[in-house]
């Protein structure tokens, strides 16, 4: 294929990449997705945040897993960084710590497909009991 | 913060959290003069005027979730141990600008770095926002508009990594065309 240089190049595209994607456009309420947020501020960025996220989005499209992957701000945890927040749809958010690539392999095949839980989570979700 | 590209999606983030709908970067290479100018302009909510002085000091934040932002004390200190400078205005309720000049061949001044990755991420994660970036070197200028690819695109989203290859081959193309780095 010739290389892409130019919006009309992308134009001339146009109708591969919409039948790609027609194939997972299933689900309309992305309520009922798997969301998957990369921390992106400051300390995230510094610690290698983007290529976690880039990992992410590409294994998650080749693997065939439909989730949306996004980015959010500092949680407060930049001893962590790169951490990944993991929302299953009825289930609570899990907020993972120190995410390398091994570890991000780790949170689709075990996490995302299995439900088991890995280490490194940090505990966000305990709520005292007033 | 290692390279250009990653100075420029913390302070997006900034620009992002302001409430910004367009934010337009701006990377001027002026080899003959030596300079490497970096320009980033929002229509946020902008920065009191009182509060502006301090933003480039690490411990001063309005943020509540934690009391240090260094964002922009490391662009400062980058662009400034080049012999470089670093400023930012702005103006409420009409945006902030921030730039910063380095010295293009001082040997710490940062790489460009992976300058299309960054763009996609930016575009495809904030689709309400409109990123334009504009990149001049001495052998031409390439400017990369979030709204017009979404719009060659028929609004297909750029969060999609099927879509996120040919954009960002496109961007790197045209960059390698007009010799940036």
């Amino acid at each position: 294929m010739t290389k892409i240089t130019s919006l009309a190049d992308l134009k001339k595209m146009k109708a591969d990449l919409k039948a790609q994607i027609a194939l997972r456009e299933k689900s309309d309420n992305p309520d009922s997705r798997i969301q998957v947020k990369v921390a992106m501020a400051t300390c995230g960025i510094a610690a290698g945040a983007k290529n976690i996220m880039e990992y992410l989005i590409e294994e998650l499209d080749k693997r065939g897993v439909d989730a949306l992957v996004s980015q959010t701000g500092c949680l407060g945890y930049c001893f962590a960084e790169p951490t990944v927040e993991v929302i299953i749809p009825g289930t609570e958010p899990v907020v993972f710590g120190y995410v390398d690539t091994k570890k991000a392999n780790d949170i689709i095949e075990k996490y995302i497909k299995n439900g088991e839980l890995l280490d490194g989570i940090i505990p966000v979700n305990y709520q005292k009991i007033d | 913060m290692k390279d250009i590209s990653l100075h420029i999606l913390d302070l997006a983030q900034n620009c992002l959290s302001a409430g910004a709908t367009t934010i337009t970067i701006e990377i001027r290479e002026d080899v003959a003069s030596n300079l490497f100018s970096l320009t980033i302009k929002d229509n946020g909510k902008g920065i009191a005027p009182e509060h502006l002085p301090k933003v480039a000091n690490p411990y001063f934040t309005t943020r509540k979730t934690r009391k240090v932002g260094l964002g922009l004390p490391f662009l400062k200190h980058n662009a400034e141990a080049t012999g470089g400078s670093f400023s930012i205005s702005s103006q409420l309720g009409v945006g902030t600008t921030t730039s910063a000049v380095f010295a293009h061949d001082h040997i710490d001044r940062p790489p460009l770095g992976d300058i299309a990755g960054v763009l996609v991420i930016l575009a495809g994660a904030n689709p309400q926002t409109r990123f334009v970036y504009t990149h001049t070197t001495p052998v031409g200028s390439y400017t990369f508009d979030s709204e017009e690819t979404r719009d060659a695109l028929d609004g297909m989203p750029l969060s999609e990594y099927s879509i996120m290859v040919p954009v960002k081959e496109m961007i790197n193309a045209n960059l390698e065309t007009i010799k940036a780095k």
